[in-house]
């Protein structure tokens, strides 16, 4: 009998590597080792039994067989079914410990097994090395990438608030940038349309919250593509001067008359129309604001909004996803690709995903993706044709616009669907609708307002978000945080498309 | 039953810590709180079942059986019998087990008890924070030194 014992701190908390560790399909996602992996059968990945098969980077195919979850010991094991090595009767053992105070975890990784004699220290060494300490690392850098909010106390209380108030979305006081109130707040103008000079930085008074209103204090402000095109000129969303942004977080800072279901204090989040969350202060509609869970900190909640939401009804409202369907996911490391491309694998997808540059592989890959394709020339193609049998993909998921919207139409199958959402790389002009018959293609453009647009919907997208965050579908890139100040910076950030994961602005406040 | 769960990483390899808590009689020695100790009956300090009798610089004397000692598991387990504190059923295990990567130790204390409701969260708190916390910093303290 050969025993190997590893175990490592990591410096992430227990719940988050946790709840990685409890999915025993999980490990593609992380460990350097394995390839792909899935769970035979119709069984959930965390239902001892399950058996998991999955391939190494070196070719090799393994089977292996939950024995044992333990959510209150956070310990589980597992037994090989099939291996092209002989570690016969292997049995793993994989514990969790809190360090107390530090906030770190302590992991062991033990297994049992009987190996020809000739072969125990080689294949205990592999074991130890390559499997055990390699995954100590792995797991903690691909958690210290990815921030999971950590779900503390009731899980209850993620409801959004309920649309009591049937007040209809409409420009609010601060949205024009110049009411007149005694409280002061500091924001970023939009002094034109142009380059990210056009973006100053201003104070400006705030109205009182009037009738079905609150005031928000925010911590945090979000920024995205939308921003851009609102500043450019290409969306008319803001007539400056004027206030831009879509998507901030904070707290409640003052209640207008008829507001009874907020309180002063109560954590809130928005991702809707009118623009003016560039600001320290704003007044909202109650009906638009999402009561935060607890678990869901405010500058999650501005990088996570108005991208989960968009997720969110492009896979349930816009598209249908059918388990099992491959699709396309372009620009798979940015914001909402980042999201889309792991709710897509949680409704049971297989995912082709796009990224721009060599660089941005490595994300794609870790939350899950099938292919990963860099660009979207012969090599995307050539992999949509491999993954497919040249069947071509059920949907094709594209914020790109120009320089990806033929590619995406040629990567469809017979009777598929795109769903062309942003033109990152700029207007993708007039097309022929007519050839879109030679595969019965379906043209979808939805504009976000139209999905998020009334409390109502407001209420059923968040919920929805807030269940796939809480339910661990979904990882969120760790955000850029700038101050407020430096909205030009961010935009300029991400225009570059350099960045990885999401920008957000702190305001110093909260 | 009231649980109270510290752990604390040690820097010293995993023989070397359980060579300083492994005798049942030398609390004084890594301890911050404990004056003097001794086994009841001059029983050798690694008997199963054997009594340590200790006195506390504040005074307070506890007495406490040896239920389990695991060299294999680096383990310690023991009981209350009598001490000022309000438990019940009070049951102790300090732990060590070794951090391969670091060649270090990762050291667990956990007690389960009974107590009044209303004594809980204090003795909670007393236990876990004013002994076994106290003690893990005191003993870290020493190797560190050393």
């Amino acid at each position: 009998m050969t025993r190997v014992f590893e175990s490592a701190v990591l410096d992430v908390p227990i719940d988050a590597v946790w709840r990685v560790l409890r999915d025993f399909n999980a490990h593609r996602l992380w460990h350097p080792a394995i390839t792909e992996s899935r769970i035979e059968g119709d069984v959930p990945a965390d239902s001892p039994g399950a058996v998991r098969a999955f391939r190494l980077t070196d070719g090799g195919f393994l089977r292996e067989q939950l024995l044992t979850l333990d959510d209150a010991r956070r310990e589980l094991s597992y037994c090989l079914l099939e291996a092209p090595l002989p570690l016969h009767g292997y049995v793993a053992t994989i514990r969790l410990r809190p360090v107390s105070a530090t906030g770190q975890t302590f992991w062991t990784w033990e297994s049992r097994f009987t190996p020809p004699a000739s072969r125990a220290e080689e294949l205990a060494g592999l074991v130890s090395r390559d499997i055990y300490r390699a995954g100590f690392r792995a797991l903690e850098a691909h958690l210290q990438s990815l921030v999971l909010p950590e779900v503390s106390g009731p899980r209850a209380t993620a409801a959004p608030v309920p649309p009591s108030l049937d007040v209809p979305a409409r420009p609010g006081p601060a949205a024009a940038g110049l009411a007149r109130g005694s409280r002061r707040a500091r924001t970023i103008v939009q002094t034109g349309f142009g380059g990210p000079e056009v973006l100053v930085g201003h104070e400006v008074a705030v109205a009182e919250p009037g009738p079905g209103e609150v005031l928000v204090a925010q911590s945090h402000v979000g920024v995205n593509f939308i921003d851009v095109y609102c500043r450019t000129g290409y969306f008319r969303l803001v007539d400056p001067p004027g206030i831009p942004g879509m998507e901030a977080a904070g707290t409640v800072a003052a209640l207008g008359p008829g507001v009874t279901d907020l309180s002063l204090g109560t954590p809130v989040a928005y991702a809707c129309a009118p623009t003016g969350a560039y600001t320290t202060l704003r007044v909202m509609p109650a009906g638009m604001l999402a009561r935060l869970p607890p678990w869901l900190p405010g500058e999650l909640a501005a990088a996570v909004m108005l991208k989960g939401m968009t997720a969110g009804f492009l896979l349930r409202d816009v598209a249908r996803i059918v388990p099992g369907d491959w699709v396309v996911v372009h620009a798979a490391a940015g914001g909402v690709g980042a999201l889309l491309l792991q709710w897509a694998r949680a409704l049971g997808a297989r995912v082709i995903a796009t990224v721009s540059t060599p660089d941005k592989v490595d994300l794609p890959r870790r939350l899950g993706a099938d292919r990963v394709a860099i660009g979207r020339g012969e090599a995307f193609l050539a992999a949509v044709g491999e993954a497919t049998a040249g069947q071509g993909v059920a949907t094709v998921f594209d914020a790109v616009g120009a320089t990806s919207f033929d590619a995406s139409l040629e990567a469809l199958a017979i009777r598929g669907h795109l769903v062309s959402f942003g033109q990152a790389s700029g207007p993708i002009g007039p097309r022929d609708v007519g050839a879109m018959a030679a595969k019965s293609i379906t043209l979808s453009r939805p504009n976000y307002g139209h999905f998020v647009g009334t409390p109502s919907q407001v209420a059923t997208q968040c919920a929805r978000l807030f269940a796939a965050l809480d339910a661990g579908h979904l990882l969120i890139p760790t955000p850029t945080v700038l101050p407020l100040d430096q909205a030009a910076e961010a935009h300029r950030l991400l225009e570059a498309g350099r960045s990885v994961g999401p920008i957000v602005l702190a305001t110093g406040a909260g | 039953m009231a649980r109270v769960y510290v752990s604390a990483i040690l820097p010293a390899p995993v023989a070397s810590v359980w060579g300083r808590v492994r005798d049942f009689n030398a609390l004084p020695r890594w301890t911050p709180f404990v004056a003097e100790s001794r086994i009841e009956e001059n029983l050798p300090s690694d008997k199963v079942g054997c009594i340590r009798n200790f006195t506390l610089k504040d005074g307070g004397r506890i007495r406490e059986k040896l239920l389990a000692l695991s060299d294999y598991d680096m383990s310690c387990t023991y009981a209350i019998l009598e001490s000022p504190m309000a438990v019940e059923n009070y049951i102790a295990t300090l732990s060590l087990i070794p951090i391969t990567e670091t060649n270090q130790t990762f050291a667990q204390w956990q007690a389960d008890f009974e107590c009044p409701p209303d004594a809980e969260a204090a003795l909670i708190a007393q236990i876990g924070q004013g002994v076994f916390a106290a003690a893990f910093a005191h003993l870290r303290g020493q190797i560190e030194r050393r």
